[in-house]
């Protein structure tokens, strides 16, 4: 693998692009192009929904960053562990949570993922071990290397992952977990969702790096960083990256470079004052889906038809769920205080 | 039954939990090669080895992380902090992440550890080592606040915190480390929830936990011998707090007196006035008094150290106040 040479010395791994899809089995590629419209036409109607006033609080999109979690969950297996910040809603649906079950926790319904107490930033499905959307930034980053310990602990194999966003990275949280989980030499998969944007602050207005994968030289951790707009790229290198840490127990620093398309939340506009419009539309060539959708239709391995028909089966899942969510009871008054306590 | 120190009780605490259960295991700074800071986990390292007495960076929040991310994934962590004072810089991880997980869940990722380590004044450690956080704790719903004041205590309520399959915030008292009590051996379980009353008495409750319940028990010693009959309440656990135990002694005594370590304003003793004045309104025949830390940073003079803390003379002052014979 190619390395570069950071600004501060360190040398850093660069991922090259993805290669072609020789060998690979075709419907497992068209998998990834629909768990990827799944995510971005049921962002579009979680959008739709919170302005009708149907989800309530924040409510974080995903759309732009689709192929992160898509490439991610094709790489891990259903024993791994998986935390998130509180921008989720794609990673718990690549997971395999379903539709439903997303959208009427974002409806606050007794039928969600989290029995419609935790909300749009708290998603949560401990026998997928999707173990929550976190919404303090960085807070939920020695969780995941607590989550590796575990796995070290029993000796087993599998790896916890994180996603967090770039602004994490300047949190004191980030810095004491990667140093434990290099010190203990853990299973953990770091997963940084470079989106350039902490809200409204710029990676270069925050960071006195702008290389994150560097730091991961503080900790002497290996690190890549990834195209965040190629599903491939991303599932490659968590595939490197949890292969390191089944049979290593070492931890990978991913910087997995994306943007969003959407606002911080949908209280945000697209642009604004902080990213202009244009900046947005050239991101939007990169778009994942329909760049690996050209890739797929000019190797051939996906036609007309087949395309119409994933559409089609999305649209009805994301109109099935929200209709499921809108129909779900409201959890019982009675709900307020259970779980406060596990009794025994 | 043998005579142990508070120290070695939670010693023996530890070492038999983690004997009955091999999720069990401990962390924090200094807890492995160096036998723990006060020397509570001594012995431990050589039993159990590194993997299960986790010597740490000093780095509170990012362990406590550990911790909680360990019970996430199945495990019962012990997360010891060498002193409360330190576990500021862990508190998001106590309280965003240990006391809300299984709420926010919905039931379905409970969150079994112990914060445990010392709090409360020591001598002369100055404004950053002298302070009591459990009210601040026990304001939160999802945790559960316990700080014994005797070794037998400490043993039971341990072994019970660890057991109990939920976060336990657990405050040591930092000068109890090295007093003596008889602590059952073996399966010596003290319920989590449950006051004790230490010193029966007719005249007057006291109502004090930690290291204030020796203060309580003097203070009673001296009423004694004007005639005037304290009775010493322990809560033991501060979150749930056992009300009826205490509610019941005032009704008997129509007195109350409350200690604490801490500071006065929106402490441990305010939420338990604010009970006894619902609960037991009819029977006091006096207002509820407290006697408390000063409302001061602490300072590292000794003599102003003294003034800074409750003492027997200022809980007897108070008392002859709600007898009304001052």
């Amino acid at each position: 693998m190619k390395t570069r040479e950071t600004k501060s010395g360190a040398r850093v791994a660069v991922t090259a692009p993805s290669a072609p899809f020789a060998g690979q089995d075709p419907a497992a590629l068209r998998r990834l192009l629909r768990d990827m419209l799944l995510i971005r036409r049921f962002e579009e109607r979680a959008g739709e929904q919170y302005a009708l006033g149907k989800i309530g609080g924040f409510c974080h999109l995903y759309i732009g960053q689709e192929a992160v979690a898509v490439g991610t969950m094709a790489a891990l297996r259903p024993d791994d562990y998986v935390m998130c910040s509180y921008r989720e809603h794609g990673q718990a649906l690549a997971r395999g949570i379903s539709s439903r079950a997303v959208m009427a926790e974002l409806f606050g319904k007794a039928t969600g993922c989290s029995g419609g107490k935790g909300g749009s930033m708290h998603l949560f499905d401990a026998e997928k071990r999707f173990l929550g959307g976190h919404a303090i930034v960085g807070g939920h980053i020695p969780l995941v290397t607590g989550a590796a310990f575990a796995i070290k602990y029993r000796e087993g194999d599998q790896v916890a992952v994180c996603f967090f966003g770039e602004a994490a990275v300047n949190n004191g949280a980030f810095h004491e977990a990667l140093n434990m989980a290099a010190l203990w030499k853990l299973p953990a998969i770091y997963l940084c969702e470079n989106n350039r944007y902490g809200m409204g602050t710029a990676l270069e207005r925050a960071s006195a790096i702008y290389d994150i994968a560097a730091r991961a030289c503080s900790y002497d951790m290996p690190a890549e960083t990834v195209d965040g707009m190629d599903v491939i790229a991303v599932r490659d290198a968590v595939a490197r990256a949890a292969q390191r840490g089944r049979e290593r127990q070492m931890p990978t620093l991913l910087e997995v470079r994306t943007y969003r398309f959407m606002g911080h939340s949908m209280a945000d506009p697209i642009h604004g004052h902080y990213r202009t419009k244009e900046e947005v539309e050239q991101q939007k060539a990169r778009d994942p889906i329909v760049t690996f959708h050209q890739r797929l239709v000019d190797a051939g391995l996906l036609d007309d038809v087949t395309w119409e028909s994933m559409q089609a089966e999305v649209e009805a899942d994301v109109e099935d769920a929200v209709r499921f969510a809108d129909e779900s009871p409201d959890p019982e008054p009675a709900e307020l205080y259970t779980h406060v306590h596990q009794s025994k | 039954m043998a005579t142990l120190t508070y120290r070695d009780a939670l010693n023996q605490a530890l070492r038999e939990e983690m004997r009955r259960d091999p999720r069990v295991f401990l962390m924090g700074e200094e807890v492995g090669v160096y036998q723990g800071a006060y020397k509570v986990s001594r012995g431990l390292l050589e039993e159990f080895g590194p993997m299960r007495v986790v010597d740490t960076p000093i780095t509170e929040l990012g362990f406590a992380g550990v911790g909680v991310g360990a019970a996430m994934a199945g495990l019962v962590p012990v997360v010891e902090f060498m002193t409360f004072n330190f576990a500021l810089l862990a508190l998001d991880q106590v309280v965003n992440s240990a006391a809300k997980m299984y709420y926010m869940s919905a039931g379905q990722v409970p969150i079994p550890i112990v914060f445990r380590g010392p709090g409360g004044a020591a001598l002369q450690l100055g404004a950053q080592h002298s302070q009591s956080f459990e009210s601040w704790c026990a304001n939160v719903p999802g945790l559960k606040v316990v700080a014994p004041a005797t070794p037998a205590d400490a043993k039971g309520l341990l072994k019970s915190a660890i057991r109990d399959g939920n976060p336990v915030v657990f405050f040591e008292g930092e000068m109890l480390y090295n007093t003596k009590g008889e602590v059952p051996e073996g399966e010596h379980l003290v319920p989590i929830g449950q006051a004790d009353v230490k010193r029966e008495g007719k005249d007057v409750t006291l109502v004090a936990h930690s290291k204030m319940v020796a203060v309580a028990l003097k203070a009673a010693d001296e009423l004694a011998k004007e005639g005037i009959g304290a009775e010493v309440v322990d809560p033991r656990t501060i979150r749930p707090l056992d009300i009826a135990t205490i509610t019941a002694s005032v009704r008997k005594t129509n007195r109350c007196v409350v200690v604490e370590e801490g500071w006065p304003q929106y402490g441990v003793g305010a939420q338990i006035v604010d009970d006894v004045q619902r609960e037991a309104f009819d029977d006091l025949d006096a207002p509820v008094l407290r006697v408390t830390g000063a409302d001061v940073p602490m300072p590292y003079n000794k003599q102003l150290e003294r003034l800074a803390k409750p003492d027997a003379a200022k809980v007897v002052a108070a008392v002859k106040r709600v007898l009304y014979l001052s």
